[in-house]
């Protein structure tokens, strides 16, 4: 674990990960402007660090509604507003981008943030940066397979030498800079269905995987999948963090959380997904057994202790901001976590 | 209430007519419905290739979207090689898992063999239900013997079909008015 800068003896790490989504305010109707929902998250991820939260990433998605397509950009502008957190991407689309590149940039944001960098690499749920970045639709898995093994490969040797189907080749090549400490926490990024852990699992490769509403059990047979195939490829499971992410909202009550986020949540999911949030799977959401953590404090204490007993994960990262949230309200769910959620959540998980 | 017919063959002209009946009912007796008429013949639609069907461009993309946003579809079928014909499966495959959640879905078949009245039941129901479909139950069936030169020549068909019609408005009503009561009850 120490590898990922993973320490256990400081129990269940907890994040905040944005995809970047631009939407509008459902209660108003309106839309902040591009510049102040970059700002609102460089400002969300000083908040959380002030918060004592250990995480903080921010997604790429190339089409309408989103805002940050550059989002190693924004990231270095937070490495430079905060001190402590850790930093990353989730999910930066390996597939359609140059693994020397992402690396060189991620390397350099882990100089500026003092080795607080680390990178989840996804293959994209939309795919318009497909077409808007030249690349075919039909290479979708290989693209993704092939960018990701180079990517590991250049983090773990200095000098690469390396042939593939859709790159150049990399003959003696030397990707600088290094990250502070030679090399970096980099995950795979995992949908529900188990396919994509196995592969995971198989390459030994740290797991984030995407747990946005129904279950928890349901997710455990991605988790357990991940284990046995990284057992079977001669990796030390309990070596591997797992990380889990999704959708979370906070308020004095869980009725008053629900009130409070369901329009996002639905109009949001209309907009960038085509199909609302059904209110009946919503108002399920509220069970300890569901996965969603929305509620209250308390209500979501019991369910991210719940999670971790079924898991046995490493980091829970928290996506509250989707929809148009605003940000006096964010602000409002960071102060929670940091007084209530965070207190218990370390107490309990904490590894002796 | 946006009603969309959807005609799921690229060839032929069967069930192409059925729909028309089907249409004219639909809009004689019910003006106020937002009516689309989809005819598959009609548009240049590519396979899936599983990505959001709101990122399918130019037919593709309008026929998904304008299915998603029906709150009742009535789907006309041949029967081709004892299934649906691919043309329709397609469609099926370039929506979301839970397309037709919250929509009233009515079938009308035309085959060329009485053998084939099963296949609707057993074959195009169950991809109705997967995808959340509130399924109209009692289909339309209809046999070549029943069609000339692109007329229907049986009363009985012509009967079914605004039965059928009358059906999926109804069930379509109902279920909106269910639904609203329901999300009502909610505290949020």
């Amino acid at each position: 674990m120490e590898k990922y800068r993973i320490d256990q003896s400081k129990g269940l790490e907890f994040g905040i990960y944005t995809l970047g989504d631009h939407l509008p305010d459902p209660i108003t109707g309106e839309r902040i402007s591009a510049e102040q929902r970059i700002h609102e998250i460089i400002e969300l991820a000083k908040l959380a660090e002030q918060a004592g939260i250990d995480f903080f990433s921010v997604g790429e998605s190339h089409q309408e509604y989103f805002a940050t397509q550059a989002h190693a950009i924004v990231l270095a502008a937070i490495a430079q507003a905060t001190s402590k957190i850790k930093i990353s991407s989730s999910s930066t689309i390996i597939s359609t981008s140059d693994p020397v590149r992402v690396y060189e940039n991620f390397a350099t944001l882990d100089l500026i943030s003092k080795g607080r960098a680390e990178i989840i690499a996804g293959r994209a749920s939309r795919v318009g940066l497909f077409d808007l970045l030249g690349y075919n639709l039909r290479d979708y898995e290989a693209l993704y397979e092939e960018k990701f093994e180079l990517l590991l490969k250049i983090n773990q040797e200095e000098i690469v030498n390396w042939s593939g189907q859709f790159r150049e080749p990399l003959n003696n090549a030397k990707v600088i800079p290094r990250p502070k400490n030679g090399s970096m926490p980099i995950w795979r990024a995992v949908g529900g269905p188990p396919a994509s852990a196995i592969k995971a699992g198989y390459a030994g490769v740290p797991m984030f995987l995407a747990t946005l509403g129904g279950p928890a059990t349901s997710f455990k047979f991605s988790i357990d999948a991940y284990r046995e195939a990284a057992e079977r490829s001669g990796f030390d499971p309990s070596e591997l963090p797992i990380s889990t992410a999704g959708f979370f909202y906070t308020a004095e009550t869980t009725q008053q959380a629900q009130k409070e986020y369901y329009p996002h949540i639905n109009e949001g999911m209309k907009r960038t997904n085509g199909q609302g949030y059904p209110k009946q799977q919503f108002a399920q959401g509220a069970d300890k057994r569901d996965v969603m953590n929305i509620g209250s404090p308390q209500q979501i204490i019991e369910k991210i202790l719940y999670q971790h007993e079924l898991f046995g994960h490493q980091r829970y990262i928290a996506q509250m901001d989707f929809g148009g949230v605003p940000f006096d309200k964010l602000a409002k769910n960071i102060e929670l976590i940091g007084t209530e959620i965070l207190p218990a959540i370390k107490k309990y998980t904490a590894k002796k | 209430m946006k009603i969309v017919i959807l005609s799921g063959s690229n060839v032929g002209t069967k069930t192409r007519t059925a729909m028309n009946y089907t249409h004219k009912e639909v809009t004689s007796k019910y003006p106020n419905a937002e009516v689309t008429f989809i005819d598959l013949a009609a548009y240049d639609i590519q396979f899936s290739d599983g990505r959001i069907y709101m990122d399918y461009e130019g037919d593709t993309g309008y026929v998904a979207k304008t299915i998603m946003e029906a709150d009742a579809i009535m789907i006309g079928t041949p029967i081709f090689q004892a299934s649906i014909p691919a043309t329709l499966k397609n469609i099926f495959d370039l929506l979301p898992v839970n397309a037709f959640r919250d929509k009233v879905v009515s079938v009308l078949v035309t085959a060329g063999s009485p053998k084939h009245f099963l296949i609707a039941e057993q074959q195009l129901k169950p991809i109705l239900a997967y995808m959340k479909a509130q399924i109209v139950q009692t289909y339309v069936f209809i046999e070549e013997k029943d069609f000339h030169q692109k007329e229907i020549v049986n009363d009985d068909v012509v009967f079914r079909i605004e039965r059928l019609v009358e059906d999926t408005i109804s069930l379509t009503e109902t279920y909106t008015k269910i639904r609203a009561e329901k999300e009502a009850k909610y505290d949020f």
